[in-house]
């Protein structure tokens, strides 16, 4: 057998595909860019949401985003391993985010403006993250699927602390009722575009589908999404911004409004709310950082020739 | 305030503040792994912060809850020492006001783990397995950046010279820690600094720094005379919950 039918036998028998494996060159490369936007989503995402750690209105409430914002910087780091074993390095990567060759997740490139944004941004950003990447943990390439197992598990955690900010919110004053609709109005269309462009218009979906990366499209995903979504809503008694939102009785779906692709493709250009303060604070940290990686390195290396000296001595 | 409730809030507060200013530093350290320590440390704190305030509760005649003490208490009725709530400066600055802390933090929850107060026993018994992993982690870095290039040796030092006096102020002892030491009760910070003047020899020498010989200390976090600093930080940490007074979160 060659390497092209021993590649396609196995992904036609559903068994994963490990680094050492011959694997076609577009098929790395489509590796490597998924994953490396996957890490890059978690680590820009550290952002909006360390957004309010300083002002948690709980001591409770700040433990539960700390932990929530840490958890996303370690779905950071297995995914940047899973990415390095694919033959790329974390300062590849790392140089790729900063220059913006490759992408994150656009949702990070909105404000997070009160504190129910904490709420919003677990139910619906973790929400839709979590419907998108149940299917990942199934996806041909083993370490991303064995990653993406860990991080949906943390993920679904997420998303019910989220929601039970939004229920506290909805249970309380006037005021933070407003603050939890207001959130939900500012978040629900951009959680909806989290899914990629339609079917019709996607660039990645045939050949992802095809190489087992992918397994359910972009529409079924967002379809998914809402139909999971609106109920929840419902219960908290808050309203979708969506006048076109009604229950398909026959579909067993909900239908729902046009989403403004215009305002995606915009965000996802580099001319969102936050993009540029996104990547000028990830750049900043890096940069101010390097002394003390030079720092580290070169320490690491004198530790280590003095080491080597030592077990010469011993020797002798 | 009894001086039982006092000594709870004095280490309550220390790490409450210090778990704060590393809140701050989230998503902006040189590498993903130091942003997952310093949350990770945070949180230690955090939690360590929120055991001590549940006893302080239980103290305290009006029975204020943990964010009551947190929230609800201005700039002089915290009891925190003077070095934690300095800023973060850069990263020299951070990992030396971690190290001085824990360089304390460890022999203190030492001592007691042995206090006569089965409450301050048991929270220290799981205080101290978190101090001695900060300390460790704390004390690398300083090694690092003191041995590592002419640079990190330079910013190192400064945060050294800068901290210095307000490490001071970890060691402030009245009728406080007196009384309740002399009852079995509190740890006198007086028996803490030797063995926090020997990890610090220690690892200076280790870092080529030395030991600052100016005896000035800032002392009065204790009694809630601190520096200008706490007024920044505190208003923001209370902004939303004093913005809904009553509000269940
Ligand atoms: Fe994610
Ligand atoms: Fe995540
Ligand atoms: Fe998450």
């Amino acid at each position: 057998m060659n390497l092209q039918d021993d590649f396609d036998a196995r992904l036609a028998a559903d068994r994963k595909i490990e680094p050492r494996d011959w694997m076609p060159e577009k098929y790395r490369k489509t590796m490597i860019r998924q994953i490396a936007q996957h890490a890059h989503s978690e680590i820009i995402g550290q952002q909006p949401e360390g957004n309010w750690i300083t002002r948690a209105p709980t001591l409770k409430r700040k433990a539960i985003l700390m932990a929530k914002v840490q958890d996303e910087a370690g779905h950071g780091l297995y995914l940047y391993s899973a990415a390095e074993t694919l033959g790329v390095s974390r300062d590849e990567l790392m140089d790729m985010l900063h220059t913006g060759r490759q992408k994150y997740s656009s949702i990070f490139n909105y404000p997070t403006l009160s504190w129910a944004d904490m709420g919003a941004v677990g139910w619906l950003v973790d929400g839709a993250a979590i419907t998108n990447q149940v299917m990942l943990t199934r996806t041909s390439f083993g370490p991303y699927a064995r990653a993406m197992i860990r991080i949906c598990k943390e993920e679904s955690f997420h998303q019910r602390q989220g929601y039970e900010i939004m229920l506290t919110l909805c249970n309380g004053t006037e005021a933070q009722k407003a603050m939890a609709q207001d959130a939900l109005d500012r978040w629900w269309w951009p959680s909806l575009a989290m899914f990629g462009p339609p079917d019709a218009e996607s660039t990645h979906t045939a050949q992802s589908v095809a190489w087992k990366i992918k397994r359910e499209t972009n529409d079924e995903l967002r379809q998914k999404f809402v139909d999971m979504t609106v109920p929840q809503a419902e219960i908290l008694g808050l309203t979708i911004p969506d006048p076109d939102l009604v229950w398909d009785a026959d579909a067993e779906h909900y239908r729902f409004g046009e989403i403004d692709w215009d305002d995606f493709w915009q965000v996802v250009k580099g001319d969102g709310p936050c993009n540029r303060e996104r990547i000028a604070h990830k750049v900043k940290a890096w940069e101010d950082g390097a002394w003390v990686r030079e720092a580290a390195v070169e320490h690491a290396k004198r530790a280590a020739s003095t080491t080597k000296l030592a077990a010469g001595g011993a020797a002798l | 305030m009894s001086p039982l409730l006092t000594y709870v809030l004095r280490h309550a507060d220390d790490n409450l503040i210090v778990a704060q200013r590393l809140g701050e530093l989230i998503a902006s350290m040189p590498d993903l792994e130091e942003d997952i320590a310093v949350a990770n440390v945070g949180l230690d704190h955090l939690g360590q912060a929120r055991h001590f305030y549940d006893y302080a509760s239980e103290l305290d005649p009006d029975s204020r809850d943990e964010d009551q003490f947190a929230m609800e208490r201005s700039e002089r009725e915290f009891l925190n020492a003077t070095l934690v709530e300095q800023p973060n400066g850069d990263f020299a600055q951070t990992q030396m006001r971690q190290f001085l802390l824990d360089a304390y933090q460890v022999p203190l929850y030492e001592a007691m783990t042995a206090s006569d107060d089965a409450r301050l026993a048991a929270i220290s018994a799981k205080a101290v397995k978190e101090a001695r992993y900060h300390l460790e982690r704390s004390s690398a870095w300083v090694v690092r950046l003191g041995a590592g290039t002419p640079v990190s040796h330079e910013k190192i030092s400064q945060a050294v010279e800068y901290l210095w006096p307000y490490a001071g102020d970890l060691f402030y002892a009245d009728d406080v820690e007196e009384g309740l030491a002399a009852s079995g009760v509190a740890v006198d910070p007086a028996t803490v600094r030797p063995t926090f003047d020997a990890t610090v020899a220690d690892v200076f020498a280790s870092a080529n720094l030395s030991v600052p010989d100016d005896p000035y200390a800032r002392m009065g976090g204790r009694t809630g005379f601190h520096t200008e600093h706490l007024g920044h930080l505190l208003p923001e940490m209370q902004s939303l919950y004093r913005a809904h007074p009553g509000a269940t979160w």
